[in-house]
């Protein structure tokens, strides 16, 4: 066998092997948390309040919490990045100025979330006096997803080719016509991967709901977007820093972990199947 | 030289603009309703850049700047009461590469008549069955009208895009190098479509090909490095070209 072909054979291999390791960690991952969290999981521990000082009971307020929040958060980051992407990408005169609002949207996705969480209590909570509210962790979160809509939607709406807005000018569209019609639709499965993205970034996070929407324990379901709510994630990290029964409530801890997986891979799955058929109509 | 014909459109003094470098010099030419007049020359010699200019596709373009005036039917396009979009759907384009939108057969034709505000359906089928049918194209989809226009061939595509431009009923057509990535037999079903439309439209096409300009057009106009060599019609182009460059280009000579 030639050098060469020893050289390409082990490149492949070690490919190869890099792949099985990550693979082998994402599997991990969901078979540790699959694993632990199951044994809790039960009909009670989906639909009812905690009790006994969160070892018994069910973790339902927290679920709804979390989808309250998330849906509140797409629900501020969708329009205002949407319209912003189409902004920067279709209308705004090209050059230095936007170069720099681009490049801030951009770093915007690197702050630390923490940093967020600081910003909401001290405008949306305080000054605004939203209050610790689904509302506050809502814009918290939801200006936390804006860059990645941004980029993601700004990127899908240059890759659809020139051309396709050329012929619809050129059949005497108005150039916001065009976009609705044509560029947008075009468009759509690559704003969704962006959307898809940030439910997963929103759901998961804790910091910037920690100050501006939830608490550890509240037996009431939410009843307005000025109440605050218990969440997934903020419910996990009490259960592990606070309370007396340790035992108990690291098993719940995981229950929690795997519902969390749960709802971020079902609304990914719901996304990616929009998006898929989606594409299908396209090709 | 247009003897007896009406000019339906008009270039007079036109200059053109990319920033710094100018790509037309004093173009005058006239068009003449329901003829084909071709426009050939070597690449980089303004002729698409001209074309575009008809319908006002070059506005997008950043930096780009005109002088000089283009006529269509003795109205200057380029006044600021005239508005860009009513001078596209009177002067429609058919693009160099087939460029349907993701969307259904039915969807691309439909398109135009909706942005154009026709509202009543049976009225757009109508027009949309009669608009393949000018394009020669209802025989070959009749059946699946509903389906992607991505899934035809390159040339069904082209002729689904010059159906997509009838239906908005259209003054004047330009292709711009319409059989530039077409196959010899799409190209011929192109030519003679266009041969069939100059019936009803003035034709104004931009190619590459000088058989394909000697075949189809009444008139041609040879542009190189943005001057307007000589225009005339087609046949003393091509027999008794008057300029020593013209009869280069179309002999082969440089290209």
């Amino acid at each position: 066998m030639k050098m060469k072909d020893i050289t390409q054979k082990i490149g492949f291999a070690s490919l190869f092997a890099c792949m099985i390791v990550t693979l082998f960690f994402l599997g991990a991952i969901i078979f540790f948390i699959a694993a632990r969290g199951i044994k809790v999981i039960s009909w009670e521990f989906l639909t009812q309040v905690p009790r006994a000082g969160m070892t018994q009971g069910g973790v339902a307020p927290a679920i709804v919490g979390t989808l309250y929040i998330t849906m509140g958060a797409i629900a501020v980051a969708l329009p205002l990045g949407l319209a912003c992407a189409i902004y920067l990408c279709e209308y705004s005169p090209k050059g230095y100025f936007v170069n720099i609002i681009r490049m801030s949207i951009n770093n915007l996705a690197g702050v630390p979330s923490v940093v967020f969480g600081l910003f909401g209590l001290a405008v949306f909570v305080k000054y605004f006096g939203f209050g610790v509210s689904i509302l506050s962790g809502s814009l918290t979160l939801g200006i936390l997803a804006l860059p990645v809509v941004i980029s993601a939607t700004q990127e899908a709406l240059m890759a659809v080719p020139h051309s396709l807005r050329e012929a619809s000018l050129a059949l005497g569209a108005t150039k916001w016509e065009t976009i609705k019609k044509i560029v947008l639709p075009t468009a759509l499965p690559g704003i969704l991967t962006g959307v898809i993205l940030s439910i997963g970034r929103v759901a998961g996070e804790t910091a910037p709901i920690l100050f501006t929407a939830a608490t550890f324990y509240t037996r009431r379901y939410p009843d307005s977007v000025f109440s605050e709510v218990m969440a997934l994630p903020y419910h996990i990290y009490a259960l592990m820093t606070e309370g007396t029964r340790p035992e108990q409530q690291t098993a719940i801890a995981y229950g929690c972990s795997l519902i969390l997986l749960v709802l971020v891979l079902t609304v990914s799955g719901v996304a990616i199947f929009i998006r898929q058929r989606q594409r299908v109509q396209n090709a | 030289m247009h003897e007896n014909r009406a000019v339906k459109m008009k270039a007079e003094g036109v200059d053109f603009f990319y920033g710094p470098r100018q790509a037309l010099k004093g173009i005058n030419l006239e068009i003449c309703e329901k003829h084909v007049t071709a426009i050939i020359g070597p690449s980089g010699c303004g002729k698409s850049t001209f074309i575009r200019l008809l319908n006002r596709m070059n506005e997008l373009i950043p930096n780009s700047r005109l002088e000089g005036r283009i006529l269509l039917d003795g109205e200057n396009i380029f006044e600021p009461s005239v508005d860009a979009v009513e001078i596209r759907r009177r002067v429609g384009m058919v693009f160099q590469k087939p460029n349907p939108f993701p969307k259904s057969i039915f969807e691309n034709v439909s398109y135009g008549l909706h942005v154009n505000g026709v509202k009543d359906k049976k009225l757009i089928e109508k027009k949309v069955v009669s608009s393949l049918e000018k394009a020669a194209l209802w025989g070959d989809i009749k059946d699946r009208l509903h389906e992607s226009a991505l899934k035809l061939s390159g040339g069904q595509q082209q002729r689904l895009c010059i159906a997509r431009c009838l239906a908005v009923e259209p003054e004047v057509i330009l292709f711009d190098e319409p059989c530039a990535s077409l196959d010899p037999i799409s190209t011929g079903k192109i030519e003679e479509l266009i041969m069939e439309l100059k019936k009803y439209y003035t034709i104004v096409i931009v190619t590459h090909n000088m058989q394909q300009a000697a075949r189809i057009s009444d008139h041609t106009a040879f542009f190189l490095l943005g001057d307007l060599i000589e225009m005339g019609k087609t046949q003393e182009i091509f027999t008794a070209p008057k300029d020593k460059r013209t009869e280069d280009y179309i002999t082969g000579r440089f290209g």
